[in-house]
């Protein structure tokens, strides 16, 4: 392995890590706030195919942003769904991701393509020359994200509020914090971030949708936000870990000599997660009130 | 009013409130189809579609006919089962989303079965305990990572499924595979294979298993202790706790019980439908693909019980054996895709819990909204004459 090599590796595993970190991170304030959104993969992959064709019309700021409205919409459904209608929160999260499997199947045959859709080069997003190659500055977004959230987390009112709603929402009720509107803004928050990195995937990074565009990166971001025990700079770090195997699955795949097959090469990357997720538990806590929605004596 | 009529009223309409509670389970699920196929609709006409007629063609495509209704059966025979893997441990309080996983498993030690010469009977019943071992062995390891290092069901399941895909794609194109077509696996042996129930359709004898399977797990939740400890552990495990249940217990059992309905699916698909009878591992494994997620649909519309799963079943089979009518219907045919849109439009509106309720809420809301649109006309006016 050459120094180049090593580099490419780098470069490829950042460019990786952006969506699930995103999307790890907006989970963690919704899930702060007590609510579980398992619905991220089909989010992840609703923006990118909206995100993909805005771009083809209005370029790719249009596109991220056209994106980050998808995700937060259907974030907004779900959150209506359990929070004011007291649903089941796994159960909506299956519907989206089933829902959004068949949408962009259903889209991508509209679009007369077999399967797939290219995103034109001029709608994809720009890319700084670096010296580590070619790099997209939404790496450096989904750098400093985190460290944003996790002072709105841990050093504001609004953090603190987050935390109330999620842990005790019968005492944050009688504070005078509105429990279901500030569950719904979380939700629709992180589903904002989940839909830029899904705008990202197909604007940004890979110029292309398929029907298996999100390959469970919305699962993988739900396992860093496991191993992260809701500390965004942990889900980064985690990101980071995912997006790496990821890379060198890819990379070990381009080798001539084939070390091993294929198959178990693309396993590694959810092999890696079920390992992680399996050591990290055990010293994580999660709030009281997760995944149950709150009601009113 | 006398009096007397009075009370009688007030009888009638308790009576009246009581037989609609007690439809409430069925009556949500119909509600939560309409819905779903609603929402199909309106996308449909979104892209330019007429809805109207699709529909058409897929109610006829599903249960037009003899014909039509036997392949109807032969679509619901897996996602009975997989479906059953989603409830069983949905009763017993977890989230097994790994039906999809299991079944390949299944789907692919049900292919070992080329390899043995057996009489027939004899023959499809190894082929099902091989399946239905590998659903279960599958199954297990995620309840086992949850009990012995609390690893959330929903992401180790999610991610076993990934993981069973690969699996299976390779085992399907470098071990079992059939040496003179290597685009497939070896082809179930005549012996082995479930013999066609309604002639010249794909509907066979693997439906009995299916039907089998979701008969046993009904009595076995029901009519049992084990099953009753399951259902308590589900419905509040800190009470079933001080009763004395053991929860770890009741969690590997309701894995195993979900793994053998999945390995089963897989069996069915594999041994019981005409006319591959083998696993394409070149085309992603095209039949087996989407059964175990199309399944949790199944689940959620048959209220997670046996027999509701039994109907549910064959509302999905049509679905999916009038979608494949649908898209070859009419002067511009909807894609088949469009029946996972209305299966997940169908989950959506299905986790809503009381949904009849809502209808008034919602009423409720749109007064409020008007009502708040008037008064800001109001002030707009006051301003205006100020």
């Amino acid at each position: 392995m050459s120094f180049n090599d090593v580099l490419s590796l780098l470069r490829i595993s950042l460019h990786a890590m952006v969506p699930l970190a995103l999307t790890a991170v907006g989970e963690i304030v919704g899930e702060t706030a007590g609510l579980f959104n398992i619905g991220l993969e089909g989010i992840l992959l609703l923006s990118a195919f909206g995100g993909a064709l805005a771009a083809g019309y209005g370029g790719p700021v249009v596109g991220l942003l056209v994106g980050m409205g998808i995700g937060g919409a259907v974030a907004l459904v779900f959150a209506v769904i359990n929070t004011y209608w007291k649903g089941t929160q796994m159960v909506t999260g299956i519907g989206i991701n089933l829902f959004a499997m068949g949408f962009v199947a259903f889209g991508l045959i509209q679009l007369g393509a077999p399967g797939f859709h290219d995103v034109p080069n001029a709608a994809e997003l720009f890319k700084w020359r670096t010296p580590m190659g070619l790099m997209s500055p939404m790496i450096l977004v989904a750098l400093v994200l985190p460290f944003l959230i996790h002072w709105l987390l841990k050093r504001t009112r609004v953090g603190l509020m987050l935390k109330a709603a999620g842990e005790m929402p019968e005492a944050a009720d009688v504070a005078g914090i509105n429990i279901n509107r500030i569950r719904l803004l979380a939700a629709v928050f992180g589903g904002v971030l989940a839909g830029l990195g899904g705008a990202y995937m197909s604007v940004a990074w890979l110029g292309v949708v398929t029907k298996q565009l999100s390959a469970g990166r919305g699962f993988i971001a739900l396992a860093c936000v496991v191993f992260s025990g809701l500390n965004p700079l942990l889900a980064l770090l985690g990101a980071f870990i995912f997006g790496f195997f990821q890379a060198l699955a890819e990379w070990v795949k381009t080798l001539p000599s084939k070390p091993i097959p294929g198959e178990f090469v693309s396993m590694l990357p959810y092999l890696i997660t079920l390992l992680v997720v399996s050591g990290a538990i055990g010293r994580v806590r999660f709030p009281k009130a997760l995944g149950e929605p709150y009601k009113r004596e | 009013m006398s009096r007397s009529e009075g009370t009688m009223q007030s009888r009638l309409l308790r009576g009246a409130h009581r037989t609609l509670t007690g439809l409430h389970p069925a009556l949500e699920s119909l509600l939560a189809a309409v819905v779903g196929l609603l929402v199909g609709a309106i996308l449909m006409s979104i892209y330019g579609f007429d809805p109207w007629k699709a529909y058409m063609g897929l109610v006829k495509g599903a249960f037009g006919g003899s014909y039509e209704i036997a392949s109807s059966l032969s679509r619901a025979t897996p996602l009975i089962l997989t479906a059953l893997t989603f409830s069983i441990c949905l009763r017993a309080g977890m989230f097994n989303i790994g039906a999809e996983g299991q079944m390949y498993m299944g789907g692919i030690a049900s292919v070992l079965v080329a390899y043995f010469v057996l009489p027939p009977g004899l023959h499809q019943i190894v082929g099902l305990i091989f399946a239905a071992f590998a659903g279960a062995v599958w199954g297990i390891v995620p309840a086992l990572l949850k009990v012995t290092r609390g690893v959330s069901e929903v992401i180790s399941t999610i991610m076993f499924n990934w993981i069973a895909r690969w699996l299976a794609l390779y085992l399907a194109i470098y071990v079992v595979v059939d040496p003179r077509r290597p685009e497939k696996t070896l082809s179930i042996p005549v012996s082995a294979r479930f013999p066609v129930l309604v002639p010249r359709t794909d509907l066979s004898y693997a439906i009995f298993v299916s039907i089998a399977f979701a008969l046993v797990i009904y009595f076995l939740l029901w009519h049992t202790a084990i099953g009753y400890e399951v259902r308590a552990a589900g419905l509040n495990p800190t009470a079933a706790r001080y009763g004395g249940i053991r929860s770890k217990r009741t969690m590997l059992l309701s894995f195993i019980l979900g793994g053998l309905g999945a390995g089963l699916a897989g069996a069915t698909i594999v041994m019981g439908l005409p006319p591959t009878y083998a696993i394409y591992g070149g085309g992603g494994l095209p039949q087996l693909l989407n059964m175990g997620f199309d399944g949790m649909a199944v689940a959620m519309v048959g209220r997670n019980h046996p027999i509701g799963i039994l109907i549910a079943a064959v509302f999905f089979g049509g679905l999916n054996a009038g979608g494949r009518v649908m898209q070859f219907y009419g002067a511009k045919p909807v894609p088949l895709e469009m029946v996972r849109v209305v299966m997940g439009a169908i989950v959506l509106v299905m986790s809503i819990p009381e949904l009849i309720r809502l209808f008034p809420a919602i009423k409720k809301q749109g007064e409020k909204l008007i009502g708040w649109m008037r008064r800001m006309s109001r002030r707009g006016e006051k301003e205006g004459a100020a």
